[in-house]
């Protein structure tokens, strides 16, 4: 397998950590001359001298500024609320609660179950009831308190078996939940059986099974919750947003205002990190926007750290019975799951979350039997939603625990188990018909092996030290949008004028991940011409065309190909031109370096700027579009959309560990991160996708846990809320498998979420060969790891 | 409370702000001196994104009261961005250490005490350093690159020296 390795790229002395390619043999694609290579953020130079502006760092003339009162009870009727006080107070300027808007929202139309504020009753510790908007801060803050809410408590879900049972409408916490289960409190049931699972677990040679229980987890992003409404001058709704998705706030904000969309705009602001935590339209935006309106003066709200923390949409609790079936060769025959996933207290994008804890279990490996069971459920706890790999992390650790535990049982090395059950290249899943095009899953293993020193470390390293493996997949985008309608999932509009500069419109969100420069490199690829020519304007619903935001690992996939096909608009101009200024035939000209060079005759050539003034003859500026639609895929049975995509992302990741067996305590000490990316854009921003994704993972699996006592959170805050630091994070060997996509833009697949999936059972398993437990619990914290390993010398 | 005048020097300027005696360093930077390059991720001293540097220490602005820096020096990440980006900027940027970018100025101050203290750490001195620093995007890997290859170039070439005095 040919590697290459990042060296020679940069005249550094010092040991860069880069990681390395290896390629799946696909056919050679053209030189790039953009494609391919290292290359900052377009924006990385803002954010380093502090010039980058987010949310909080705006001001506006004559702004207010706006507290929340949370909700401090779990479930609880509304008897009254009392606002004279704070709005008595000097410098309070307005006071709104959930009387203000009727009209409910939620990311998913099936699921409009938030309003602005609670209405009648709260759900959650945390929900919002009141907000203020006063002179300052203090003021507002102060205002809060003085706000009089009377509530009489009602029985509390806390526990997600008591979502389950059949209650009083009174004690429903929303009037839609899952039909087949109407007096409950379950909000979406998914039951999906194919192949003859029964049969397959009679034949098996080893079936695995094990109860599993996931604590929540959160986004954990630096930067808190802040927005800015100002309700302008010409009756237009201005609204200033950290937003992964700015098209679905602009659509939620009509709804709750009652207002055209076209009279409010969305404009996102930078984004100090999302990771799905910023993808739903929120209260907080329908708070400051109703603030904003009833005081015609900007208001801005910017959240501590707990109240970001209660705002939620985290991964969700998960509870689970795991079966699977496996044949004498180690041969996957069957896999049965019955899930409980907790939702909290809205629907976010919990449809979504109950199809994929299932059916994304079907790959990396062929399942030819498949049975789920999945329920999600409404709780009085902290609302769930769509975290990084949304919906397929969970599950994964399950089955990759299964395999190594059946890998064992049948005394068959786990990678060689694994290598068996691959789904191939080009191929179709057997019941749900998820199209895989690209697959380097098998040259990633192979990678990560060869690298980690696999053969000679699995089962013969010393008591309290070990390694493990775990592999994944994950989806570029989802297939299905969703609101249902013509439009396509991204639309780009390019804009070139007399000055040469390229405009490129996207509602694609930059949240960190590089989707700004990504569209840059598109288009500067096609057109031959230099980055610092490309400028990227994604912010602005009033000048950039819809794009679906950025969730689902959707942006390079689709917002890519749309730019890509603007761009060719473009090209198509210019190559035109040149052959009117040169008599050679148009399609003859390469775009390299600034330059349209006719390929028969290198001699001939002219440059960009003259091609682009020709061009513009009697038109002026040139515009174009593009756009991307996933095409038809998948099969025909209801609720089978969930999980397609046009493309299909593999990762292959090994861990070492040291495990000391008197405390608990693992230390992480090596991951080899294989991730099939497709073709890598830009490799500098793969890494870091990866190497974050590990980060990550590494907190859910070691020590991320939200904590609750009676439904109120305890460790709303980065001292109780662990997130690895520097000492806790292993060093981190990401591996770039290049497999070029025949779909994705040059040959791209996504790289942002799927590698975070398999970080979480590598670890799992490295802490069985480490000291021979298997930890159905995560986190994998010191004290569940000694309780495993007191009883395992107890039996 | 009333406001009491606060005399300071920030980057290298002489700044005279009323400030209320209950304000944090961090408030009177971004409200008064909109200096919003240092930025506030948990207002409670745990994740590092307010770091500035007083007196030459990094220190987290966000547990400073603004009067108890009456009389120091106090340097932020626009005071490193002067006439030109500051070899640690230019890395964060190169080298991908910065990625959502909210935790980056106080990760570059607080990269910029230990190199001005020891120009060539070792990693785990680098780790050291900044294990009080959170960021959620980059596994740290490329934060621990961007440093080291800041402390090559500052160690090949003392910077230029400022035509204003600082």
């Amino acid at each position: 397998m040919p590697i290459v390795s990042g060296s020679g790229e940069t005249s550094n002395t010092h040991q860069l950590n880069k990681g390395v390619w290896t390629d799946t043999g696909a056919p050679a694609s053209a030189p790039f001359n953009i494609i391919g290579k290292r290359m900052p953020l377009k924006d990385a130079y803002r954010k380093v001298t502090g010039e980058g502006v987010y949310t909080d760092d705006m001001k506006f003339p004559g702004m207010l500024h706006c507290r929340i009162l949370h909700a401090t009870q779990p479930h609880a009727k509304i008897l009254s609320i009392d606002t004279s006080k704070a709005l008595a107070l000097p410098g309070v300027r307005a006071v709104v609660t959930g009387d203000d808007a009727e009209n409910r929202f939620g990311v998913l139309p099936v699921s409009q179950d938030e309003s602005a504020m609670a209405r009648d009753k709260v759900i959650y510790n945390g929900e919002p009831v009141a907000a203020v908007a006063a002179d300052t801060e203090e003021i507002a803050a102060e205002a809060i308190w003085l706000i009089d809410v009377k509530y009489e408590p009602l029985q509390e879900f806390l526990k997600p078996r008591d979502s389950l049972k059949d209650v009083d409408p009174e004690l429903q916490l929303h009037d839609k939940v899952d039909k087949k289960h109407p007096a409950t409190n379950i909000h979406k049931a998914v039951d999906q059986e194919f192949g003859d699972v029964e049969d397959a677990f009679k034949q098996a040679a080893s079936m695995p099974s094990a109860k599993f229980n996931f604590d929540g987890i959160s986004h954990g992003f630096t930067e808190p919750h802040s927005v800015l409404a100002h309700w302008d001058a010409d009756d237009r709704l201005q609204l200033y947003t950290p937003q992964q998705v700015p098209h679905y706030t602009h659509r939620a904000l009509a709804k709750v205002l009652q207002l055209p969309m076209h009279q409010i705009q969305v404009i996102r602001t930078m984004v100090g990190g999302g990771f799905g935590g910023k993808s739903d339209p929120f209260q907080h935006e329908m708070i400051v926007a109703l603030l904003s309106m009833k005081t015609r003066r900007p208001v801005k709200v910017t959240m501590d750290r707990e109240e970001t923390f209660l705002t939620g949409r985290g991964r969700h609790p998960t509870e689970s019975k795991v079966a699977m079936a496996f044949d004498a060769e180690g041969k996957l025959l069957a896999l049965d799951s019955d899930v409980i996933i907790d939702g909290g207290a809205y629907g976010s994008f919990g449809v979504v979350s109950a199809y994929y804890n299932g059916v994304l279990s079907n790959g990396p490996y062929r399942i030819p039997a498949f049975r789920y069971h999945g329920k999600r459920i409404y709780s009085n706890r902290i609302p769930s939603g769509a975290m990084r790999g949304h919906g397929s992390v969970n599950p994964r650790y399950c089955t990759e625990t299964l395999v190594d535990m059946a890998a064992v049982e049948l005394g068959i090395d786990p990678c060689e188990l694994r290598l068996r059950n691959f789904l191939e290249s080009n191929t179709l899943t057997p019941f749900h018909k998820f199209r895989i095009t690209s697959n380097g899953i098998r040259e990633g293993l192979a990678e990560a092996m060869k690298r980690s020193d696999w053969k000679n470390k699995y089962g013969k390293l010393p008591y309290g030290h070990g390694i493990g493996v775990g592999c994944a997949w994950y989806i570029s985008g989802s297939a299905l949008p969703i609101h249902w309608n013509k439009l396509p999932q991204s639309t780009v509009h390019l804009k070139i004028d007399m000055d040469g500069g390229i405009t490129v419109h996207s509602l694609a969100a930059d949240i960190g991940q590089g989707s700004d420069t990504m569209l840059a490199q598109c288009v500067g690829e096609v057109l031959g011409v230099n980055l610092d020519r490309i400028h990227v304007k994604s912010q602005a619903t009033d000048t950039a065309p819809i794009d679906l935001g950025s969730y689902s690992s959707r942006v390079t996939f689709m917002a890519g190909n749309a730019a890509r096909a603007a761009a060719e608009e473009i090209r198509h101009k210019l190559t035109d031109a040149a052959a009117r200024l040169t008599g050679q035939r148009g399609e003859y000209f390469d775009f390299v370096n600034e330059e349209l060079v006719c390929r028969t005759k290198p001699d001939v050539k002219v440059s960009f700027m003259e091609a682009l003034h020709e061009a513009q003859a009697d038109i002026g500026a040139l515009i174009a579009s593009g756009s991307y639609q996933s095409p038809p895929l998948g099969s025909t049975f209801k609720g089978s959309n969930a999980g397609l995509s046009p493309s299909y992302s593999f990762s292959a990741f090994i861990a070492e560990v040291k495990v000391d067996p008197e405390t608990g305590f693992v230390q992480p000490l090596k991951v080899w991160a294989a991730h099939d990316c497709g073709k890598a854009l830009n490799p500098l921003s793969v890494e870091g996708q990866i190497e974050g994704s590990v980060h990550m993972g590494l907190g859910q699996a070691l020590t991320e846990q939200l904590r609750y006592r009676n439904g109120q959170l305890l460790n709303s805050n980065f001292l109780d809320y662990k997130i690895p630091t520097p000492f806790d994070s292993p060093e981190i060997e990401a591996i770039i498998v290049e497999s070029h996509d025949p779909e994705g833009p040059f040959g791209a697949k996504e790289c942002g979420e799927g590698a975070l999936a398999p970080v979480i059972p590598a670890i799992g398993n490295a802490i069985y060969d480490a000291v021979g437990v298997r930890m159905f619990e995560v986190p994998m914290t010191p004290d569940r790891i000694l309780k495993a390993i007191e009883k395992k010398a107890r039996e | 409370m009333s406001k009491k005048l606060l005399k300071l020097r920030v980057n290298g300027r002489a700044i005279e702000v009323a400030a209320e005696p209950h304000h944090t360093l961090a408030q009177v930077l971004r409200n008064e001196l909109n200096l919003t390059g240092t930025k506030v991720g948990c207002d409670m001293g745990t994740c590092g994104c307010c770091t500035v540097h007083i007196d030459g220490k990094a220190k987290l602005s966000c547990l400073t009261l603004a009067l108890e820096c009456q009389g120091s020096e106090v340097r932020t990440i626009e005071g490193l961005n002067e006439y030109s980006m500051h070899p640690l900027q230019k890395a964060f940027a190169e080298c991908g250490g910065s990625q959502c970018g909210y935790c980056t100025p106080g990760f570059i101050m607080k990269s910029c005490e230990l190199l001005e203290r020891n120009p060539d750490p070792t990693r785990e001195e680098i780790k050291e350093a900044l294990a009080g620093n959170l960021c959620r995007c980059t596994g740290f890997m490329k934060i621990y690159d961007a440093v080291e290859q800041a402390a090559e170039q500052l160690r090949k070439k003392q910077p230029e020296p400022s035509p204003v005095k600082v």
